[in-house]
Order: C-alpha cells, then sequence, then structure tokens
C-alpha cells in the first residue's frame, strides 16, 4: 500500500553532467560532478554512481575538495549557500549561507578558511570574483557574510577564472582582456589583445584560461582556436606569449596536467590534445570522442584525466591517453524527432541520442544502457554541415523489428531519406539490419507504425509521407536453396486525392488502419487494404490520432491543428463528441483504456486523463510545466501499484513520463518529497581493498601480515588470532553435534588453541622492529612505497632473509595446530 | 572510443537473374547447332536414326532401314546395341557397328514411341499406341509377356536401373504403372491426372518422376506410390525430363520453350534456360558435359560445357605459410601469466584511408580510376556523396588540370543520365560547371567533354517530356474508365459546430 500524496511533478533523473568540470577525490577512485541540484560521486573504475548527494534547493554551480581535508568537499549553488560534505558517507556536514547567487566556485591550499566564489551585482552580465571568509563554528548552518573583492567583470564561466601556483595570483579572461591579480601586491594587471583593436570581427577574444601549476605561466584559450601561453606577466611592459594552433574551431577548455609538463585543449574536433613541453611539434592526440569536449580535469594524483562532452557524458582517460571509463547520462544535446518510445523488451527509453545513435536509457537505474548506430557514418562536428537526422523510430513485434527513418536535406529539391529495419538478435542480445531502403517515400515521412497485433502473422509497417501516399510494408521470404533471407517489401500504397499523408495508426487488433490526409481520416481493411470510411472534421490538420484499446476499441481520436480534439465512434461512423482543447501530446496506455492529452495554454502545459467511452476526464492536473511538452509516453511498471484514490488509479498500470522543449525529463509521484525518487545510494566501500597488480602478488602478502602486526602494536595487546583461522576452533563448530565427544573433553584442547606459543611471538618480534620504518610509507601510497624500496637496495638482502625466516615460524605454526587439530578426533 | 567509420558504399539490388552457383553452372554451355533432332548420341528423327559424335557436329552414323517415322532411339547401358521403335509397329535392334537391323520384334499393332533395355541388358521393354507393353528376349527375339492394363496410348517408359524384372510406363489414360515381369501385372499404378508425357526413375529407384500436362510428379514408389511434390513451373505441356549426372538436379523440357533445372533436395528451380522453339526432347551426356535439345522446328540444339579454366599457380605470389599464421596461437596461458591482446586491426579501402586523413582530393582521385569508374560506378557516387556530406564537395572539384577534368566529366557523362546515380552527379555537374566557366574554351578536349554533356542533358530532357506525355495519356485513359464504387454523402451535425461527412 502506498501511502497517497499529492500527485507532483518530479525530474525523473537525465539531468546534465556537464554543466562544471568534474572533480576527481584524492585518490583517483572517485570523481564529482554537478548534476541539477545535486552533486553525484561516480566510482572512476566501474562507471556507477555511488552517491547522490542532495541538499541544495538550486542549481550546483561548483564544486571543490576542501584543500585542508581531500575527504570533504565544497560546493557553491545558485540559492546562495555553500555546504561542505563528507562524500564517502554522504553527509552534509556545514551549510554556510552566502546569501548572493553563486556562480562559480574556487578553493586554495593557501587561502586558510575562505573561498573565493563570483557573484553578480546589480547588471546582469557583471560578475565579480569575491573570496568568501568561512568562520568556524560548530552549528551546521553559519552565515558567511565576510565577503572580500578581488576582481571586477569577469566572466561567468568557472573556466575563464584560473589560480597560479601557490597562490600568488589570480587570472580571469573576458571578451578580448586577460587580468591578472596579484595577492601579495594587491595590484591587477590587465593584457589586451593587440589585433581585437585594429579587426572589427576579429575571432580571437578569450574563451578559457589555466595557469601552470609550477611556473609563473597562463595558457589561455581562444574563440579562433589559438591557445596562448603567457609569461612575464608581472610586468605590464615586458610580457610575451607564444601560439599553439592546432584547433580550428574554439578552444572550449584547458587543463594543465598535474606537473605542468603537458598541456590539454579540446574543442569542438571531440579530439583531446596533450602539448607536451609546451610546444607546437610534441602533440599527442585522442580523437572520437564523439562530442564537443566542454570542460578538461585532471585527477590531483596525476594518474586520470576526465573530459565532459556536450552529448551528456564524461570520459576517465589514462595518463597514456587511453580512455578507461565512460559515464553517460540521457544524451540531450540535440533536437529529439524520434520521440519517446519504449523498447518492448527492456522497458528502456528510447529517443536521439549521439548524432546518428538510438539511446536505449534505463529508466529505473538512471543510466544509459547502449547507444545503436542507426546512421553508421563517420560523425563530422562541423557548424555549418547539413547533418544526416534520424527522425523516426519505431518498435514492432513485441520489439522483434525496429524501424528507423534517416533523411538530410540540402536544398529543397535534394532530399536523402532512407529507411532502416532492424532484427532483434536473440544471440547477441541486439539489433541487427535487415533492410536497407533508400527513398521509401518521395518526400518527407510524417508517421511510422508497426501492426502490433497479436495474432499477425507477417509483421507489417506503415509509413506516412508528405508526398501524398502511405505504404504498407510487409516481411517476405524470399530465401531459396541457397541462403535463408527474409526482407521487408513494399505490399501496398495508398492515397487520397494525393492529401499529404500525416498520421496512421493501426487498431488494438490489427483489423483496421486510420491514416490521416490532412483534415480527413480514412480507414482501411488491414486485409485486403480498402477503404473503408472516411472522417472529415473540417477543424484543421490532423496532428494525431489513436485508437481506444480494450473496452474503448470501437473509438478513435483525433487531434486537430484548429484545437479540437474529436472522437469518433467506429461503429456508427459517427462523431462520439468533440471539444476544444490545443493538444500537444495524446498518448495512450497500453495497458488500460486511459489516453493522457497533454495541452498548452498561455499559463503552462495542463495534463487530462481520460476514457474515450466517458465524458469527465480521470484526472486533470493544471500547469504540469511552464514550458510546452514535447514528448510523452506511459512506461508499463514493472510492479503495478495500488492507488486507491480514483484520481491516481490511472498510475497503476504504468508511468507517464515526459519530455518538455528543454528537455528535462519528468514524471509524476505520490510519493511525499522527502522520499528518494530513486533508492539508488548505496553504501561507499570505504575499506580500501587493494587492487591486483603483480606488484599486489610480490607483495600482497608481505603486507597483510604487516598489517596485522601493525593491529596488535597499535593496541598494546596481544591480539588473538581471529577465529575462523583456528582449525581446531571451525572443527568444533562444524562437526555435526552427534560425533563430538563430550564438552569437559573438549574444553582443555579449545582454551590451548586459543593461547599463543611462547617461541613463535619471539620469532616475529625480529621482522617486527625492522619494518617499522616501513609501515609510514604503506599507509599513504602504494607508488611511493615502490619507489622507496627501489632505492633501499641495501635492505632488500635482509628483508629476504625476514620473509624466510617468517614463512618457517609459519610453518612450524600451522605444523602445532594441525597436530592440536587432530588429537582429539584420534581420541574418539 | 570507437573507430573510424569507413563510407558506406549504397548497394544496389542486381536487376535480372540472380547469379548463383547453379546459374553459374548451367550457363557455361556453349550453344552449338546442328542442323537436326547422345560420349555418342542418337538422334531419331523422321525415318532415320543418327549417331552424333561427341565432338564433331556431324552424323557419324546413320540407320535408315525404317519404313515410316523412327522413334526413340535407346543405346544399351555398354553402348553396343541401339534399339528403336516406329511408326508401323516395329521394333528394331541395331549393332552400333552394323547397318542392318540385328532383330526385328513384330507384334505391335500401332506406333511403339517407347522402348527401353532393361537393367539385365537381354530384355526389350515397349509400349505402344495399341495400348500394349511388351517385354522382349533379344537371344531368341521372342516375345515374352504382354501387358494390357492400360487404356490409352502408351507414349513413355522406364526401366529401372537395378532390378532387370521392373519397368514403368507412361499412358495417355493419366496412369503411370510400375509393371514387374515376375508377376505378369503392375504393382503399382499411380495417378498423374493428365496425360504422361515423360516418365523418369531416380538411379536408386526410389522415387519416380512423371510429366504430364503442366505438371511435374515426384513420387515415392517405396511409399508404394504417394505423391512427394508437385511442380508446375511451365506454362504449357511438360514434354521431357532427364536427371543429371550428379542426381543433384532435374531438367524438364517443355512445349514454352523453356528447359528449367530443379534442385531434387528442396525441388525449387534453381536455373532456366531458353530456346527457340517447342522442346519435345531433351538428353544430358556424361558428367553433363554436353545437354542436347530437339525442338519442334527441326533443330537439335547441343550446348557443350566449357571446361574449367584450370588457375595456373606458377604466377601467384608466395604466400607466407600456415604456421605463420597459428603462430603463438596454440601458446597456453600459465597461472601468473596475463594475456594481452593486440586489437585486430580493422581493413580500411583506399580511399576510407584518404577520407581518414582528410585528404579529400587524393580520396576523389583515387575513385577516378578507370578501374572504379567503370566496374564499381557506385563506389565513386558514394564517395562523391560522403564529400558532399562532409561539405568539401566544391573544394575537391576544384584546381584540376586538362586530364583530370576530362577524366571526372567522362565519368559524368556515362552514368548522368542513370536514374540511382543522378541525384549526385547533377550536383557534380553544376559544382564543375561554376567553377570552370572561367578556364572555358583554353582547352578543345574539356571542350568537347562539355558539348557531350550537354548533348546529353538535352536528350535526357527530351525524353523525360516524352514520358511525362505518355504518363498524362495513360492517366486520361485511367480517369475515363468508370469506377465501380459508388459514394454518398452524408451529412451529420452536432451542436452546430461540427460537420461530419462520411464516405463510404
Amino acid at each position: 500500500m502506498v501511502e497517497e500524496g499529492v500527485l507532483r511533478v518530479v525530474r525523473s533523473g537525465g539531468s546534465e553532467l556537464n554543466f562544471r568540470r568534474a572533480v576527481f577525490s584524492a585518490d583517483s577512485k572517485y570523481l564529482f560532478c554537478v548534476s541539477g541540484d545535486f552533486v553525484k560521486v561516480y566510482s572512476t573504475v566501474t562507471e556507477e554512481c555511488v552517491h547522490i548527494l542532495q541538499g541544495h534547493s538550486k542549481m550546483v554551480t561548483g564544486i571543490q575538495l576542501n584543500p585542508n581535508n581531500h575527504l570533504q568537499l565544497y560546493s557553491s549553488s545558485l540559492d546562495g549557500t555553500i555546504k561542505l560534505w563528507d562524500y564517502l558517507d554522504g553527509i552534509l556536514i556545514k551549510t554556510f549561507i552566502v546569501g548572493h547567487k553563486l556562480h562559480g566556485l574556487f578553493t586554495l591550499a593557501h587561502a586558510e578558511n575562505s573561498v573565493f566564489v563570483t557573484i553578480n551585482k546589480e547588471k546582469p552580465d557583471v560578475f565579480q570574483l569575491v573570496s568568501v571568509k568561512l568562520p568556524k563554528s560548530s552549528s551546521q548552518e553559519i552565515e558567511a557574510k565576510e565577503v572580500s573583492f578581488v576582481l571586477d567583470y569577469i566572466n561567468q564561466s568557472p573556466k575563464c577564472v584560473a589560480f597560479g601556483h601557490e597562490g600568488e595570483y589570480v587570472a580571469a579572461v573576458r571578451d578580448f582582456y586577460l587580468s591578472v591579480y596579484f595577492f601579495k601586491k594587491k595590484t591587477t594587471s590587465r593584457f589586451t589583445l593587440s589585433s581585437s583593436k585594429n579587426k572589427k570581427h576579429a575571432k580571437n577574444d578569450f574563451t578559457c584560461v589555466a595557469c601552470h601549476p609550477k611556473e609563473d605561466c597562463i595558457a589561455s584559450g581562444h574563440r579562433d582556436g589559438k591557445i596562448r601561453l603567457w609569461r612575464n606577466f608581472d610586468d605590464d611592459k615586458k610580457y610575451t606569449y607564444t601560439c599553439l594552433h592546432w584547433h580550428h574551431d574554439m578552444v572550449m577548455d584547458l587543463a594543465f596536467s598535474v606537473t605542468g609538463a603537458s598541456l590539454l585543449s579540446g574543442g569542438r574536433e571531440s579530439v583531446l590534445v596533450e602539448w607536451r613541453d609546451a610546444t607546437e611539434k610534441n602533440k599527442e592526440f585522442l580523437p572520437r570522442l564523439g562530442a564537443t569536449i566542454e570542460h578538461i580535469s585532471v585527477s590531483p594524483a596525476g594518474d586520470l584525466f576526465c573530459t565532459s562532452h556536450s552529448d551528456n557524458k564524461i570520459i576517465v582517460i589514462h595518463r597514456n591517453l587511453e580512455a578507461s571509463a565512460v559515464i553517460q547520462g540521457l544524451v540531450k544535446d540535440r533536437n529529439i524527432f524520434t520521440g519517446l518510445l519504449i523498447d518492448p523488451r527492456t522497458r528502456a527509453l528510447v529517443l536521439n541520442g549521439k548524432p546518428g545513435h538510438l539511446q536505449f536509457y534505463s529508466l529505473q537505474n538512471d543510466k544509459q544502457l547502449y547507444n545503436l548506430d542507426i546512421i553508421q557514418q563517420e560523425y563530422i562536428n562541423d557548424y555549418d554541415l547539413i547533418q544526416i537526422e534520424l527522425t523516426k523510430a519505431a518498435f514492432g513485434c513485441q520489439g522483434n523489428w525496429l524501424a528507423t527513418v534517416e533523411q538530410r536535406q540540402e536544398k529543397e529539391t535534394e532530399l536523402e531519406l532512407q529507411m532502416k529495419l532492424w532484427a532483434y538478435n536473440k544471440k547477441t542480445q541486439g539489433f541487427v539490419l535487415n533492410t536497407k531502403v533508400s527513398m521509401p517515400h518521395d518526400d518527407h515521412i510524417t508517421a511510422l507504425c508497426f501492426c502490433n497485433a497479436r495474432k499477425s502473422e507477417t509483421p507489417t509497417l506503415v509509413t506516412c509521407s508528405k508526398d501524398g501516399y502511405f505504404k504498407v510494408w510487409i516481411l517476405t521470404d524470399d530465401s531459396d536453396i541457397y541462403k535463408k533471407a527474409v526482407g521487408w517489401t513494399c505490399d501496398f500504397v495508398g492515397s487520397y486525392h494525393k492529401y499529404q499523408a500525416t498520421n496512421c495508426c493501426f487498431s488494438e487488433d490489427g483489423s483496421l488502419l486510420a491514416v490521416s490526409f490532412e483534415e480527413t481520416v480514412t480507414l482501411w481493411d488491414s486485409e485486403t487494404w480498402e477503404l473503408k470510411c472516411t472522417f472529415c472534421q473540417r477543424a484543421g490538420k490532423v496532428r494525431y490520432l489513436c485508437f481506444g484499446r480494450f473496452t474503448c476499441s470501437k473509438y478513435l481520436l483525433g487531434a486537430t491543428d484548429n484545437d479540437i480534439l474529436c472522437c469518433w465512434n467506429l461503429l456508427s461512423c459517427t462523431l462520439e463528441w468533440s471539444t476544444k482543447l490545443s493538444v500537444r501530446v495524446l498518448e495512450p496506455d497500453r495497458n488500460s483504456e486511459n489516453i493522457a492529452a497533454i495541452s498548452q495554454s498561455s499559463e503552462g502545459s495542463d495534463l487530462f486523463v481520460f476514457k474515450p467511452s466517458e465524458p469527465r476526464p480521470l484526472y486533470i492536473q493544471k500547469n504540469i510545466s511552464r514550458e510546452e511538452v514535447h514528448w510523452g509516453v506511459f512506461v508499463p511498471r514493472d510492479v503495478p501499484e495500488t492507488f486507491t484514490s480514483e484520481s491516481y488509479q490511472w498510475l497503476n498500470r504504468s508511468q507517464l513520463y515526459f519530455l518538455t522543449k528543454s528537455q528535462s525529463l519528468l514524471t509524476f509521484s505520490a510519493k511525499s518529497p522527502e522520499e528518494k525518487l530513486t533508492p539508488t545510494s548505496k553504501q561507499l566501500l570505504a575499506e580500501e581493498s587493494l587492487p591486483t597488480t603483480p606488484f599486489y602478488f610480490i607483495l600482497g602478502k608481505h603486507r597483510q601480515q604487516q598489517d596485522e602486526k601493525l593491529n596488535t602494536m597499535g593496541n598494546e595487546l596481544v591480539q588473538l588470532p581471529v577465529t575462523e583461522n583456528i582449525p581446531a576452533i571451525s572443527e568444533l563448530l562444524h562437526t555435526p553435534a552427534h560425533v563430538l565427544p563430550s564438552a569437559s573433553f573438549l574444553c582443555t584442547m579449545f582454551v590451548n588453541s586459543l593461547l599463543l606459543s611462547k617461541k613463535t611471538n619471539s620469532d616475529e618480534e625480529i621482522p617486527d622492529d625492522e619494518d617499522m620504518e616501513e609501515k609510514e610509507s604503506d599507509s599513504s601510497d602504494e607508488e611511493n612505497d615502490v619507489t622507496e624500496k627501489v632505492q633501499d637496495t641495501n635492505d632488500i638482502d635482509a628483508e629476504e632473509d625476514i620473509i624466510h625466516q617468517l614463512s618457517k615460524s609459519e610453518e612450524k605454526e600451522l605444523r602445532k595446530l594441525r597436530k592440536v587439530d587432530y588429537s582429539w578426533l584420534a581420541a574418539l | 572510443m570507437a573507430g573510424y567509420k569507413p563510407v558506406v558504399i549504397q548497394t544496389y539490388p542486381v536487376l535480372g537473374e540472380k547469379i548463383t552457383q547453379d546459374t553459374l553452372y548451367w550457363n557455361n554451355y556453349k550453344v552449338n547447332f546442328s542442323p537436326q533432332p547422345p560420349y555418342n548420341y542418337a538422334v531419331t528423327a523422321s525415318s532415320r536414326i543418327h549417331v552424333y559424335g561427341r565432338y564433331s557436329q556431324e552424323p557419324i552414323k546413320t540407320f535408315s532401314r525404317f519404313k515410316d517415322t523412327a522413334y526413340c532411339a535407346t543405346f544399351r547401358q555398354d553402348g553396343k546395341l541401339l534399339v528403336a521403335g516406329s511408326e508401323d509397329g516395329g521394333v528394331h535392334l541395331f549393332d552400333i557397328s552394323g547397318r542392318a537391323p540385328l532383330r526385328q520384334f513384330e507384334g505391335h499393332t500401332k506406333a511403339v514411341h517407347t522402348v527401353d533395355f532393361t537393367a539385365d541388358k537381354y530384355h526389350v521393354v515397349s509400349g505402344a499406341d495399341d495400348y500394349t507393353v511388351k517385354l522382349w528376349d533379344i537371344p531368341n527375339s521372342r516375345e515374352i509377356l504382354t501387358f494390357k492394363e492400360h487404356s490409352d496410348y502408351v507414349r513413355c517408359g522406364c526401366a529401372s536401373k537395378l532390378n532387370p524384372d521392373l519397368f514403368v510406363t507412361g499412358s495417355y489414360d493419366h496412369t503411370v504403372k510400375m509393371f514387374d515381369t515376375r508377376t505378369n501385372e503392375s504393382v503399382i499404378s499411380i495417378e498423374h491426372g493428365q496425360p504422361v508425357e515423360s516418365v523418369l526413375l531416380f538411379p536408386s529407384g526410389g522415387l519416380l518422376v512423371s510429366a504430364g500436362g503442366r505438371y511435374v510428379k515426384v513420387w515415392d514408389m517405396l511409399k508404394g506410390g504417394q505423391l512427394l511434390v508437385s511442380l508446375k513451373n511451365h506454362h504449357k505441356t511438360v514434354t521431357c525430363l532427364c536427371l543429371s549426372s550428379s542426381g543433384q538436379r532435374l531438367l524438364s523440357g517443355s512445349l514454352d520453350r523453356k528447359v528449367k533445372v530443379y534442385s531434387t533436395a528442396s525441388y525449387k528451380v534453381v536455373h532456366s534456360f531458353d530456346y527457340a522453339a517447342s522442346i519435345l526432347s531433351l538428353a544430358l551426356a556424361h558428367e553433363d558435359e554436353m545437354i542436347v535439345v530437339g525442338m519442334t522446328n527441326g533443330i537439335l540444339s547441343v550446348k557443350h560445357r566449357k571446361s574449367e579454366a584450370k588457375k595456373d599457380t606458377s604466377s601467384r605470389r608466395r604466400r607466407p605459410a600456415y604456421r605463420t599464421f597459428i603462430k603463438g596461437k596454440s601458446f597456453l596461458k600459465q597461472r601468473d601469466d596475463i594475456s594481452i591482446n593486440r586489437p585486430s586491426k580493422k581493413h580500411l579501402e583506399l580511399y576510407d584511408k584518404d577520407l581518414k586523413n582528410f585528404q579529400i582530393s587524393k580520396a576523389l582521385d583515387r575513385v577516378l580510376e578507370p578501374e572504379i569508374t567503370i566496374k564499381t560506378p557506385e563506389v565513386t557516387v558514394s564517395i562523391i556523396k560522403e564529400l558532399n556530406r562532409r561539405g568539401v564537395l566544391a573544394n575537391a572539384l576544384a584546381g584540376r588540370d586538362e586530364k583530370e577534368l576530362s577524366r571526372i566529366l567522362n565519368f559524368l557523362i556515362r552514368n548522368l543520365s542513370q536514374p540511382r546515380f543522378a541525384p549526385v552527379l547533377i550536383n557534380v555537374a553544376e559544382i564543375i560547371i561554376d567553377i570552370y566557366l572561367p578556364v572555358i574554351g583554353q582547352s578543345p578536349v574539356v571542350d568537347k567533354k562539355f558539348l557531350l554533356l550537354q548533348g546529353l542533358v538535352e536528350k535526357e530532357i527530351d525524353y523525360q517530356r516524352e514520358l511525362l506525355e505518355t504518363l498524362g495519356m495513360m492517366e486520361m485513359l485511367f480517369a475515363t474508365t468508370p469506377t465501380k464504387e459508388s459514394t454518398f454523402t452524408l451529412e451529420y451535425k452536432s451542436d452546430g459546430v461540427l460537420e461530419n461527412k462520411i464516405e463510404s
């Protein structure tokens, strides 16, 4: 039983991950990124979202690690607060209330207790960089009003502000200016690009800036694709800069590696460029990253990079420029032509994804399942190129078939159309191209639908086109003695007075096909393809068309351009009812008779849920969104809910998702706001398990023993051996009770087994002392450990002996235990 | 990350006949015509039997001791004896080396249309228009048995190749009967449904094929004559049947001037031959070397199969040994080994390599090579399309000298009028005219090509206009034919706002 609150419109995942630079944790195991009102914590290895830090009421605009404690994370938001988080447990530690809208957040190791934020005052486009003093207090919510001004007239984007090495200066760029503020001298130098004065349309304005971590060097990216490296900027006159040029389009982001030996840059070309030694000759590339690189960030340990892309994806890249993980959100950067579809097999949401791809997105896990490459051509990312667009897609026959339409139109007369039919392959669990039809119609395809009736033996597809025809495609067997082949061929071409065919729809049982030709709706018998009946409303072009289901299958619904929703009775061939409603989405529920209509009014979008047979709507919710709703879809629930309230019953079997103009995916929830929408937060694995590297095989065993010893030393107590490891005890516990000797007989043996023999202890003490130096280094980092070992070559021989001794003493102990173990068994 | 995706080469459906293994096999016959209608072959025509050699197109022997028309000359299995029936009811047995008949079997009262040797080689079976089937003994030229079970002309027959006592005959009374010489009567009788023109036993003797009317039917004799499959692929009477030497294919000849080849596994037509006239008889030589067809116009068509061209191995480049490829593949992973697989390199065509490196002009040059433009023009068109999609077509076409330009123009002239390439190539032609308009008149070669192209376009426009005219005429004709459907309109009003018009 679900507690019934008020039905609310909630955002259903899929928010953007590429809004700001992602931040790595100090050990490079986790990656933080802002996502709407949340901060998401991802594992860099498994690509899994391990935590969602929620608490901000508005968009999060910046995140930074606490420089004083690398297990804590600062986040700033438009709601005017800075929050401090423990990201391992996902706990909010403190909230600092600043008061202004915060647009960016920066931290400095040297500036204790203060952070830098970008705020804007008065004018909408003028931003300031200010430092905020974070007062120390034990309370949860602290007012931090102590704001000191640093730089004025900067860019809103945090990409345009960078702090120099040791925190000596801060560089900010805007338009044609580079301003540098020196904290010690408290002076600002401003550099203007010379060419910008002469040329009117010079495209060399600044886009981003980065500072060298070791030297006095600033790198700036420009709109014309150049990277400038500025030096000697502490002097207004003697400053110099060098140019690096590879990008042909705007440089989107720049980042220096931790050592400063290489500079990373990315842009619209979707190629990550690594400039070694700041020279134009030494460059390395990582091409085909899929979409425009928006942000680049570097892990503090220096072993990983990551790039955020415009298609809502973060790629984790190794130091040697090999992509190791892809964190992919719902791809949102392009227009949705296909609308929202549901894959009947996986129940995933299917819509346009990467260019030329169809994305399968799991709504339950808020995770992209996979991309299906439909267009299968090299994607060239360029502004003025007319790309092939994936315009229509439809699933048929319980997910066995997928039809897609792609088009490219350069000029009015030059239309390239291609229809592809994909068969689901059970063996590979994926779609395989079956038939390719080039130019299925002479003009744009307006609608596409499969006959989904269970009884139909041959899969049937109908396409409607602006050329005035609708075509029926059926699957035919073309196999001969040489090979088995099935393919789709055109079976019937229908038209109605040369009007443009705008929509098509099959009835539930597949016996009728409704095709709308502008203002007229025609009904066709799907057996003989005879025209049965026409309906004409004279109320504008029919925009949406759908049949009722189950008990309402005798009704046909149509929504027209002139904001009229009509319902026809197919038995009497008459108009049952009509109403004035500017329908934007008309979506039938597959599991019930309900139909959802989302209408557009001046205030916002309204939702109406109704049955075609009843004149009164089941449910009305006004103003579900301020924006225009473009697409909607009913997703069948895995477990039916049990809402008793009549107005929510329509949500029992399916859930309604809809997509607004700004491409936010929304749904309805009756749960209270406190309850989490997706129970995805898992406990972070705080225990540090060592990765199995070859070093592990050599050192792992040795180290474990050391760790154990460390424990015993730390506690200043004689640590009992772990009970599971003693054979006597495990035998005692695992032998059936009826074969065990009496308890008095076992008692002494049991107690003996728990005692530590003196001899082994004395053996162990020797290595303990010698290893003391090493323990320090072990706890911090493995790599350092190894290098240290190599350095201490003198100790190696001694150590080897120790290992040898250890194993001997261990053997003795084992032998002893074995004796103890079986003595009582012999007594039996 | 995803690698470079090669350019998709648009494929076009191959019109006409599909090329399969069978079409390749059966198309491999040279056509020879001899002026009349089997190693050697016997042809019966009018009152003569001609024996033709394996290679020559002249008859090497002629038997002409017939008073009337001879029918159905048949060699014995060893090829030494030849038997034929005749219009006057006689059955004549010839030695292949002699001229006069060795034996004459007299007993039929009407024309003998079918004769055959039994499997033991010492008996002859004959069927005649007097509705009887007779079995003759060769050594003493006596009639052994007479079957009078047919009720119409017996026009075809076939002796089993395994059992000397079994043979089948087909008759115009629509039946096929299997006779056993040990029982004096037919053992199986099959109803074909049409007058039977030809029967054929499979070498195993288990299947029987009969042809009559437009049907070819296959019967399972082991199940007592159950119909296995009925084929209706001819649209006139099927007159003759024949099996290929391997037994994998069945051939049927028909009055519709076609010989069809069936697969005996699936009984689907895999190939078809066309002939100039209606086909009366059909035979295949040993190993399918020849296919001989006799037609109603008196022509005997002999097709020899081309011997398969032997590939000379000497010129082939020496390839690396087999062990080179399996090197290291058999290595077993040890316990602590970590296997690192090198990603397999994807093979890219040369033009793809150029496109990958953004060398657009070079890529275009490559696909304008004569071997590509002539053999696979779709590759060239696909690359042009790809360049257009990348927005660099004009750049790739620009800056070309006389030779290169004339090459592009040649390609345009050859392919511009093809409807499948036209949308892409018209665009190319427009760009070329735009680019090279200022330099026109400098080279007579290029000017000539431009004029050729112009002529071609004008011709195409005229052609399209004619087509439209024809289409217009046809539409007018269609419009004048009365439509069957009656149309009535019903007006329905609700609330005074909406109007519903229903047509049915």
